[in-house]
């Protein structure tokens, strides 16, 4: 068993980890592990832009940010966090412009700042221009700007290091004297996909910004590799998953794929039509039509198609028409998204409406942090030294629904404060000492696959696994649906249990990897599943069309699912609630 | 929100052409997929594997990969990520053609004969369609790929006109899918040489008006690995995804170097 020991060690290397390398990386040592190399991680495909009251266009502060960012998310949004993100979005968006990034510019060669749903001047009043961006590549440019700077600052990669278990032990501790089991945290154990052997991490601290789950579903934006991994991990370790219920749906992607084209381009001017040629969002969101927030989008788009106004042979899919804008605007603000429609459906965006529907994009929810990036165990007990940000993490600063842009915003925030404050935890505290026999676990696991002869098909499961979820948890929901799901999640996971990898060996073995991959992504729809059949209302991503309303008199409250097997009716997930933190708004009903 | 629309105001529109957004069954189509086939755990012999398989007319390269290594044999081994042309995992040789398996539709490629995959050339197989990346990263990593500002640090942003940014737009595009560098026919036969990529990213920074550190790079790449042994075959500029003029980058670089003290 190799062990390695860092003062911090940041598992993913996208947005998150990198931002938090850069700051850890030069107090303490640090070392960054990641299933991918860096420079392939998802953050490089986010497109529109990152928000920030830089106010450098037209008059803009961080309250109305803050504001917008409490309303976007259906008032379950962390007023606290939304606070800290929006007042310290300016800095970050300096930081990362200091760094290299290469923003669009204003005449003056100032930062310059466009349009984004649900972002708006003085608390609803109209679209602001709030979002700084490169092209329709901005999730690239802080992809790379990142990347540099940790190149820059020497930063210690493990790339192609899949971690697969998080060693922890517990503590008693007493708390207003209480006495309770704290976890702490010794390591991580890392699969080497080049040799396959498990390498032990031992670290003061330990950073979780492994990204989102977006593979529960088959028609989804995300990335192959987005598979719920650090989320799986915590929860196995006993650690709670906040809001998981919150998936956003972007509305948006290309018909049939699923490939985002970014809401930069209704920023731009493009219109949602119908197959009447309506402009169907004047119905729906009468003040910011077109750019109203992405769960009230995608849900009016689901809500034309059912209807029997989507276009097509099938009728499935609504349009996305740039027609009226200049080729040249086009090319100078969208060439990337433009190009997708060619290249994957062989339309012109320039004179042909562009066939969209709603794609899996973006889970709310995640690993419950404090506004310190510290993961919390429960609702009040931190975990000391580990931290979580991104997507992985639910700080909550998306609530119920994420606005456009906050999610780059979030990792370039949260991913700077988990890295400084992992880095000052790690130089006061002592390294926990390994757990004996700490491969024991992960050895049991890879070993059951790599010689079961069950005969089941990883990905046969994990299709039909994607087929339930996008039919039954997705836009809309019901109790009806959500049952059914969790009974055929429960047989998949059986079934799982039979799997069969046909490679056997240790060198790049990417088959046990999705084998392994397919058991988080399991874990993650039980949960997504039984925290949705809990909340019996809707609010922001979460529609359930039996409780189509909001009920703040019962649910005003994060959900905290917890691994529980004597929690039998909902597949081992115990369903338990946290209060949402107020500050200076009071819920209103949400109108755009 | 309500989802329920009883009765619907009206709401503007525009005529839209019949047939609008495509229509009718997406085609299916027979291929023949040859895959080079490679692993030291093995066999130190490389080998071609084939499959026939029915595919559809909005598939790509990596769609057929991936019906292969799920369907039909679990060790065919290849990276990949986002699928769509932004992450740089999958870069391969398709038709002898160095090009991303998940931007290269199926239809768009002689199907009559069969499709040749290969590992990309010039960096050591690791297995089957992987390989050793750390060669490409090193040169990456050589050219100073990164910001250097010695000036006084501003409170806000550092200005800069749209001009000034519009001069390095084009290799702020690149993803380093090795794409470029390894269609090199000089990286082939002289892996000490920086390779298309490497010089893109200087590029970047040597043309970016915050940058102080041009001359820095310009040094480094005057070196007799660098801009020089470049011999203008545009292997590279076919060869880019993302459909960056490199073989121009390295020309602005190559004047620079001649036009500047150095």
């Amino acid at each position: 068993m190799q062990v390695h020991k860092y003062d911090v060690v940041i598992v993913g290397a996208g947005g998150a980890g990198m931002r938090a390398a850069i700051e850890s990386g030069q107090r303490a040592k640090t070392a960054v592990l990641t299933k991918l190399y860096p420079t392939r991680s998802h953050t490089g495909a986010a497109q529109g832009g990152m928000c920030a009251a830089l106010a450098n266009v037209e008059e803009d502060n961080w309250e109305w940010h803050t504001f917008d960012t409490v309303k976007g998310g259906d008032y379950l949004v962390d007023q606290d966090a939304a606070e800290v993100m929006a007042k310290e979005a300016i800095d970050a968006v300096l930081d990362l412009e200091k760094m290299g990034l290469p923003f669009n510019r204003t005449p003056e060669g100032r930062i310059d700042q466009r349009r984004f749903g649900g972002h708006t001047r003085d608390h609803g009043k109209a679209p602001v221009r709030r979002s700084c961006y490169a092209a329709d590549r901005t999730g690239h440019m802080i992809l790379q700007t990142l990347y540099q700077n940790c190149v820059k600052h020497n930063v210690e990669f493990y790339n192609e290091y899949y971690v697969l278990d998080l060693l922890t032990v517990e503590e008693e501790i007493t708390v207003d004297g209480v006495t309770k089991l704290q976890t702490r945290v010794a390591g991580v154990v890392t699969y080497d996909l080049a040799t396959g052997e498990l390498h032990v991490f031992q670290a003061k601290s330990i950073i979780f910004a492994s990204g989102g789950v977006g593979k529960v579903y088959k028609t989804t934006s995300n990335a192959h590799t987005l598979t719920g991994d650090g989320m799986g991990i915590a929860f196995r370790r006993g650690i709670p998953l906040e809001d998981m219920e919150f998936f956003q749906f972007h509305p948006t992607g290309l018909a049939g794929l699923g490939i985002l084209l970014s809401e930069a381009a209704r920023g731009e001017g493009a219109i949602l039509r119908n197959s009447e040629g309506e402009r169907f969002m004047e119905r729906y969101a009468p003040t910011i039509k077109d750019l109203a927030p992405r769960d009230i989008v995608a849900r009016s788009m689901a809500n034309e198609v059912r209807e029997g106004r989507g276009c097509g042979p099938n009728k499935d899919y609504v349009l996305l028409d740039l027609t009226h804008l200049e080729p040249a605007h086009i090319d100078a603000k969208l060439p990337d998204i433009t190009e997708f429609a060619r290249t994957y459906l062989g339309v012109e965006p320039y004179t042909e409406p562009v066939p969209v529907f709603p794609t899996a994009h973006y889970a709310m929810g995640g690993i419950p942090t404090n506004i310190k990036a510290e993961v919390l165990q429960d609702n009040d007990t931190v975990v000391p030294g580990l931290y979580a940000a991104g997507e992985v993490a639910c700080v909550s600063v998306h609530g119920s629904n994420r606005l456009g842009t906050n999610s780059l915003l979030d990792i370039n925030v949260f991913g700077k404060r988990a890295g400084i404050y992992a880095a000052e935890y790690a130089l006061t505290a002592d390294f926990v000492d390994i757990p004996d026999n700490p491969l024991t676990e992960t050895e049991a696991l890879l070993d059951t696959m790599r010689s079961s002869e069950g005969g089941e098909r990883v990905a046969q499961i994990r299709k039909e696994l994607q087929d339930i979820m996008d039919a039954n948890v997705q836009v809309f929901r019901t109790e009806e649906t959500l049952l059914e799901a969790l009974s055929v999640i429960d047989g998949l996971e059986e079934r799982y249990k039979h799997v069969t990898v046909q490679d056997k060996g240790k060198r790049f073995n990417l088959d046990l990897l999705e084998a392994v991959e397919l058991g988080f992504l399991l874990d993650m729809a039980k949960v997504m599943t039984a925290a949705a059949l809990h909340r019996k209302e809707s609010r922001g991503g979460h529609f359930r069309e039996d409780f189509p309303e909001r009920d703040d008199e019962n649910y005003m409250t994060h959900s905290m699912a917890y691994k529980d097997p004597t929690a039998t009716e909902t597949s081992g997930v115990r369903l338990k609630t946290k209060p949402v933190v107020f500050t200076r708004y009071q819920p209103m009903e949400r109108k755009y | 929100m309500s989802t329920e629309t009883v009765e619907r105001e009206p709401a503007s529109k525009i005529e839209l052409a019949p047939g609008i957004g495509g229509g009718g069954e997406i085609p299916t189509f027979d291929i023949t997929l040859k895959v080079r086939r490679y692993n030291p755990e093995v066999s130190d012999d490389a080998y071609w594997d084939e499959w026939k398989l029915t595919m559809y007319g909005t598939d790509r390269v990596l769609d057929a990969l991936h019906k292969v290594k799920w369907e039909h044999d679990g060790t065919v081994t290849f990276r990949r990520s986002c699928a769509h042309g932004v992450c740089g995992s999958d870069a391969m040789r398709i038709n002898g053609r160095n090009r991303l398996a998940c931007k290269t539709l199926l239809k768009d490629l002689d199907t009559s004969k069969p499709i040749l995959v290969e590992p990309i050339k010039g960096l050591p197989v690791e297995k089957d369609l992987i390989v050793d990346m750390e060669p490409f990263f090193q040169s990456f990593r050589e050219v100073m790929p990164f910001l250097v500002n010695r000036g006084h640090e501003p409170t806000k942003e550092r200005l800069q006109s749209s001009e000034e940014r519009e001069r390095f737009d084009d290799t702020t595009k690149c993803i380093l899918c090795a794409a470029c560098t390894s269609s090199c026919p000089v990286f082939w036969t002289d892996g000490q040489y920086f390779g298309p990529a490497a010089i893109v990213n200087a590029h970047r920074f040597i043309f970016d008006s915050r940058d102080d550190a041009g001359d820095m790079r310009l040094e480094i790449l005057n070196d007799k690995e660098g801009v020089w042994r470049c011999r203008t075959t545009f292997n590279c500029t076919e060869a880019c995804p993302r459909g960056i003029q490199v073989t121009k980058a390295i020309s602005e670089v190559k004047q620079a170097i001649l036009s500047r003290k150095i």
